[in-house]
């Protein structure tokens, strides 16, 4: 019988089949998804950002915001559909509308925030509409707080163990990345002058990720192990570099244009380092059995099986 | 509504043939997993997948060999169907859960959310496959292939309650006559998946056989996970003020 004893973790001695998964691993495609789940939160802050500029008057950053917001719901899609099994089949998310699947009131959300980024961006360029522009700018600070988050849920609503017991941080992980991700697509294509807001956006939404990070890797106990460890851990640690780096510069950004690049590119880099670190440790954790069967056996060894009360 | 039915599947007297594995691919037209020899037992499927939809297990034991045929397990509350965002999974007639092959888009969330790691995508068709408790047949009024091609009986068809019942008569019946071992898996409505369909007699832990030894449907806690993104989106939002309120 394949028992195994774990170094880091003295307390993971298990039974397993031959150390075979016990559930499937998350199929999804690099660079397809980590690519979707980065351009959907930089949207969506992106939206937000466009939506309290409109409310503040800062035009000149609107107009970057409203761009950025655009071309990040746009550019994936692409990733999104591409990612099916059957690309030719994507409008079938719209078929029906559930609750209970986070990828269904995703599809319908980034269907809706991509229309009015859309709008907005469609006006901005063409100087047609100017009303409806702005109000799809404002409607679409709504459907961006919606795009910056539900991802987290779609992925803790797995039976992957590092994704579901990190249900509480990943919200705030991917909020405080999109943020910094928007900030720094914003301030790299608005004047350094007026720029303002975005370098702010971006040093805040650094912080957030950093802190939401560290939590994920460190509160979630054995199950958090994949964020640390392996290639995963790797790519969360050079995210925490790049981002603490490109969150510092942010402040100082306004001295040179070279400033603002550089922030930008660290703060970007490391937003993807977490989108592709928070995959691969899903990964990890669904392909070793430990971190499946370990909390199931404590749980039942402890007397306190898993129930679904009231439903 | 017809009766809800399922599959109770005793392992003590599975003999490991695989005639079920053969007559659901035979039946359902399920292509080639493979052939591979995995050189750790006669499993030579290794796990269910998208064209294996019964799976026979070998554990060898010191001075006992255990086999047992796993399949999808139908589950009251079920994670994939929960999470399919077309519509393609749905709940039967007869309370089973299937795939519309014709609605799928592949869209690979079921994968993951399984808790057993039943359902999974074929890489050359791109849609999600797993067992229909032969859904046809049932319409049909005649039991699954699996279960008609087992020679021991150890797979065994029926309505769910009286299955339930039969297997506690078994589970005495093996304690009574000193296999204290013998225990249900998934039987339980209780359980975190509300009971299976299909529930096994096993002879020792479940992880032995590769089972999670106490699964939990992951939308259980979906309000939850809502709940916390609400507080990230409006975490987001407040940064965004907190940055606009600035005056330059
Ligand atoms: S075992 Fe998995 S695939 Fe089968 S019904 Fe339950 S959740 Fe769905
Ligand atoms: S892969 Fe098909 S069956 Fe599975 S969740 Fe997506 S659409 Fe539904």
């Amino acid at each position: 019988m394949p028992r195994r004893r774990d170094e880091m973790v003295p307390d993971a001695e298990f039974r397993s089949y031959y150390g075979q998964p016990v559930i499937k691993q998350p199929l999804w495609h690099e660079p397809h998804m980590p690519a979707y789940l980065y351009l959907g939160g930089l949207s969506g802050a992106a939206g937000a950002m466009a939506a309290a500029a409109r409310l503040t008057g800062r035009d000149r950053l609107e107009l970057a915001a409203r761009m950025a917001a655009f071309a990040g719901a746009g550019v994936g899609t692409v990733f999104l559909v591409a990612e099916l099994g059957r690309p030719m089949r994507f409008l079938n998310m719209l078929r029906v509308f559930k609750l209970t699947s986070p990828m269904s009131v995703g599809s319908w959300t980034l269907a809706a925030h991509s229309g009015l980024t859309g709008v907005a961006a469609g006006s901005a360029v063409t100087g047609l509409l100017p009303l409806a522009g702005d109000a799809a700018s404002v409607a679409s600070g709504l459907s961006g707080m919606a795009m910056a988050t539900y991802t987290a849920v779609l992925l803790a609503d797995t039976a992957v163990p590092a994704w579901h017991e990190g249900m509480r941080e990943l919200p705030f992980l991917f909020a405080g990345s999109a943020l910094a991700s928007a900030g720094a697509a914003v301030m790299l294509t608005t004047p350094r002058a007026l720029a303002g807001p975005a370098r702010t956006a971006a040093a805040a939404g650094a912080m957030a990720e950093i802190v939401a990070g560290g939590l994920l890797e460190h509160r979630l106990g054995l199950v958090g192990e994949p964020y640390r460890t392996g290639r995963a851990g790797r790519l969360m640690r050079a995210s925490r570099v790049l981002t603490l780096g490109g969150g510092l510069l942010a402040t100082v950004a306004r001295r040179s244009r070279a400033l603002t690049a550089l922030s930008a590119m660290a703060i970007t880099a490391g937003a993807l380092c977490t989108r592709f670190g928070v995959l691969e440790a899903g990964r990890a954790s669904a392909r070793d059995p430990k971190y499946t069967v370990v909390p199931q056996r404590d749980r039942l060894d402890a007397g306190r099986p898993a129930s679904v009360p009231g439903r | 509504m017809a009766e809800r039915v399922g599959f109770f599947t005793d392992t003590t007297v599975c003999i490991g043939c695989k005639a079920c594995e053969v007559a659901c691919k035979e039946w359902n037209d399920v292509p080639d997993d493979g052939f591979v020899f995995r050189a750790t037992s006669y499993d030579n499927t290794g796990a269910l997948g998208a064209s294996t939809w019964r799976h026979v297990a070998f554990v060898e034991q010191d001075g006992r060999w255990l086999m047992s045929s796993d399949v999808c397990k139908h589950c009251t509350h079920a994670a994939c169907l929960d999470v399919c965002p077309t519509g393609a999974l749905f709940r039967t007639e007869f309370d089973t859960v299937v795939v519309q092959p014709d609605v799928c888009n592949g869209c690979g969330y079921c994968v993951p959310a399984c808790p057993y790691g039943v359902i999974d995508r074929r890489q050359d068709d791109g849609r999600a496959w797993k067992c229909t408790l032969c859904y046809d047949r049932l319409r049909g009024g005649m039991e699954p292939a699996c279960a008609k091609a087992c020679p021991t009986k150890s797979i065994q068809f029926g309505p769910l309650d009286e299955l339930r019942q039969r297997a506690e008569e078994r589970v005495e019946r093996l304690h009574a006559e000193g296999t204290t071992e013998a225990r249900l898996y998934g039987a339980d409505p209780d359980n975190g998946v509300g009971g299976t369909g299909a529930f096994f007699l096993l002879l020792d832990e479940p992880e032995t056989y590769g089972l999670p030894p106490d699964p939990v449907v992951t939308t259980r806690d979906l309000p939850a996970m809502w709940r916390w993104a609400g507080g990230a989106a409006l975490a987001l939002a407040a940064g965004v003020a907190v940055s606009f309120l600035r005056r330059a």
